[in-house]
């Protein structure tokens, strides 16, 4: 590492830990806590679900695989767009109108029993889970690349970093680490795209023409199909991309540290144009790592092409740049890991120990000191298995992580909402079959029995043929939420909560307490 | 930022009941879904039509504007759709505001 990286490296270090200890003063309640009192602007929120969202897979997964398998890389920046036309028209409003810290809490104001609230956080769990070994452990490789420091350092540098802002700056720490990372992503972004154009003579129809020739797939680098050789594989990808975003945990959490669903709603404004602007982008940070770096120069650095997008900052830009874009990788994975540790403790502490074994008896301060606790023990505990899972394939757990949100959560937070005869039943049969059928399918797939040694877990034929299996998980959870509302009893209580629960999510009145 | 949760006894004093029967409510929620509806399925439709045309057939693959092929040029579009839905929701969602306010005012607070 020379000077400047070093200098970069630290500042970042340097700014997150000035926003905790800043923050740190302004948390005491719980509300502070989780949704830093609810007190974020439209703008602010916007930029934070846009640095909680653009994750390290985003960034450099998405320049990779545009890299080096063309068109079939920006299926991901389409389908992680789209998603947030269902966040806008029909999850973000009614959810900020109806819950509080999360979405448990939102599902539980229609269905009070403990095994919706357990099942709600069950899936809460799982999800952050997933997410997160998938980022630590793409953090731990991508940070030893990145500066030269052995694996097992840099996931322990990210987790003591993200548990530091956690703990004590909760999610005020955590908007603004995000806050900030969105800018520096955006702008790097830009100074990025802006080389590579001129690289091309500012001629954006001329820089396709060129592609057709730069890699080794010719004219296909254009066309669909270099990954996606099955049409249904690319379908089930796509559908648990679109529904995905509106069941994650730690972006739903976001949705309630504004003040009002106005507000909720104008930060799924600003996120759209600022991701999408990002996903656009995303072009020319592929092409670019194509035309002048090489794939054969970004494999040989990283077979998936995580380093596409810094290594191109290095042959525009020189080392300067490169390190620019290193520390920007680094801020992304910490903004977005924070967030995930806070949606797992919001899950841990404030529905397992909260509502169901104290049953809301927790004073202000018992609260933050539990959500603590959680935060803690989340932490400590996706450090340790990420530092025993340095050999393990695990990009598919991100896709798991949205197909599995997709399947368990989507269907039980749509039907909560807009079905009147919804019941508590539908609702547990729902979150479980689609929880179940993610990892069943998940687990006999390609991703974890694999024909090529080595590729996976196991060698073998895998029993289910599709890499992602939203396309079956997805239908369950909805057959399964209707079954189990149409098999049982109508409770006359579930009416009454219905007429409530319609009531609040479509004025946003909420009674004074 | 009260310290209370979101209780859901049966205590409730307010009637919902009776409030989601008024016509104004009735209106504002029909309103809302014959506005949300169609464009709820348009997108979805739009959206999951490029795999299927790029999974199963080459028509996307045409060149239209250069080496821009119909694939790209279809891409570009969801980006678009995306921009104009959200801001004709957003432009939307203010007479929802309107409405959603009276409501409040006329049978709650009075």
């Amino acid at each position: 590492m020379d000077f400047i990286s070093i200098a970069i490296f630290l500042t970042v270090i340097g700014i997150t830990l000035w926003i905790a200890y800043w923050a740190s003063k302004r948390t005491s309640t719980a509300s502070d806590f989780y949704t830093a009192g609810g007190g974020l602007t439209g703008w602010q929120n916007g930029l934070a679900i846009a640095g909680d969202y653009l994750s390290a897979a985003s960034f450099l997964g998405i320049a990779g695989a545009i890299s080096l398998t063309g068109f079939d890389g920006f299926y991901y920046s389409v389908g992680f767009l789209t998603a947030y036309l269902v966040v806008l028209f029909l999850v973000a409003e009614p959810l900020r109108n109806l819950g509080k810290y999360t979405m448990a809490d939102m599902i539980g104001a229609r269905f009070s029993a403990t095994k919706v609230r357990g099942a709600a956080a069950l899936n809460t769990v799982t999800i952050v889970m997933f997410y997160m070994i998938a980022q630590l452990v793409g953090a731990g490789a991508l940070i030893k690349l990145l500066f030269g420091i052995d694996y097992w350092m840099a996931v322990l540098l990210v987790g003591v970093m993200m548990s530091i802002y956690v703990l004590f700056g909760g999610m005020t720490a955590t908007s603004w680490v995000q806050i900030v990372k969105a800018t520096l992503l955006m702008a790097g972004t830009v100074i990025i795209s802006f080389l590579v154009l001129w690289k091309f003579d500012f001629n954006f129809i001329g820089m396709f023409e060129q592609m057709t020739t730069a890699t080794k797939h010719g004219e296909a680098y254009l066309h669909s199909g270099i990954t996606y050789k099955n049409p249904f594989d690319l379908i089930s990808m796509l559908l648990a991309l679109i529904l995905g975003t509106s069941g994650l945990p730690h972006i739903l959490m976001r949705f309630f540290t504004v003040k009002d669903a106005k507000t909720a709603r104008s930060s799924v404004i600003y996120a759209v144009w600022i991701i999408g602007i990002f996903y656009i982008m995303t072009i020319f940070l592929g092409f670019g790592a194509a035309m002048f770096v090489g794939s054969d120069a970004i494999i040989a650095e990283n077979a998936a092409g995580n380093m596409a997008a810094p290594m191109l900052a290095g042959v525009l830009g020189g080392s300067a740049l490169e390190s620019f874009i290193a520390a920007v990788a680094f801020a992304t994975i910490l903004a977005v890991v924070a967030g995930l540790v806070l949606s797992g403790a919001s899950a841990i502490a404030h529905d397992f120990y909260g509502q169901i074994i104290k049953k809301g008896r927790l004073t202000e301060k018992q609260q933050v000191s539990a959500a603590r606790w959680a935060a803690l023990g989340v932490s400590v505990f996706s450090i340790i298995l990420a530092l025993g899972s340095e050999k393990l394939n695990v990009a598919f757990l991100v896709s798991l992580a949205f197909c599995v949100a997709a399947a368990a959560n989507v269907p039980t937070i749509l039907l909560t909402i807009y079905w009147k005869r919804f019941n508590t039943t539908g609702a547990v049969a729902s979150m479980l079959t689609g929880l179940i059928v993610s990892l069943v399918l998940v687990s006999v797939s390609p991703n974890v029995i694999n024909p090529i040694e080595g590729k996976a877990f196991f060698t073998g034929n895998p029993l289910f043929p599709f890499q992602n299996p939203a396309l079956f998980s997805v239908p369950a959870g909805f057959i399964a939420a209707y079954l189990g509302t149409v098999l049982s009893k109508a409770k006359r209580n579930d009416e009454v909560q219905y007429a409530e629960v319609a009531f609040k999510a479509h004025t946003g009145y909420r009674e004074l307490s | 930022m009260g310290n209370t949760q979101p209780k859901h006894s049966n205590a409730s004093s307010l009637d919902y009941e009776k409030f989601i029967e008024t016509p104004e409510f009735r209106n504002l929620i029909k309103s809302k879904k014959r506005f949300i509806t169609p464009y709820v399925i348009i997108f979805f439709a739009f959206y999951i039509l490029m795999p299927i045309l790029t999974g199963f057939t080459t028509v996307l693959e045409t060149k239209i504007i250069g080496w821009i092929t119909g694939t790209w040029l279809y891409a570009f579009g969801i980006f678009i759709m995306v921009w104009v839905f959200s801001t004709i929701y957003m432009r939307k969602s203010y007479e929802f505001d309107a409405d959603a306010e009276e409501i409040i005012n006329k049978n709650i607070l009075k």
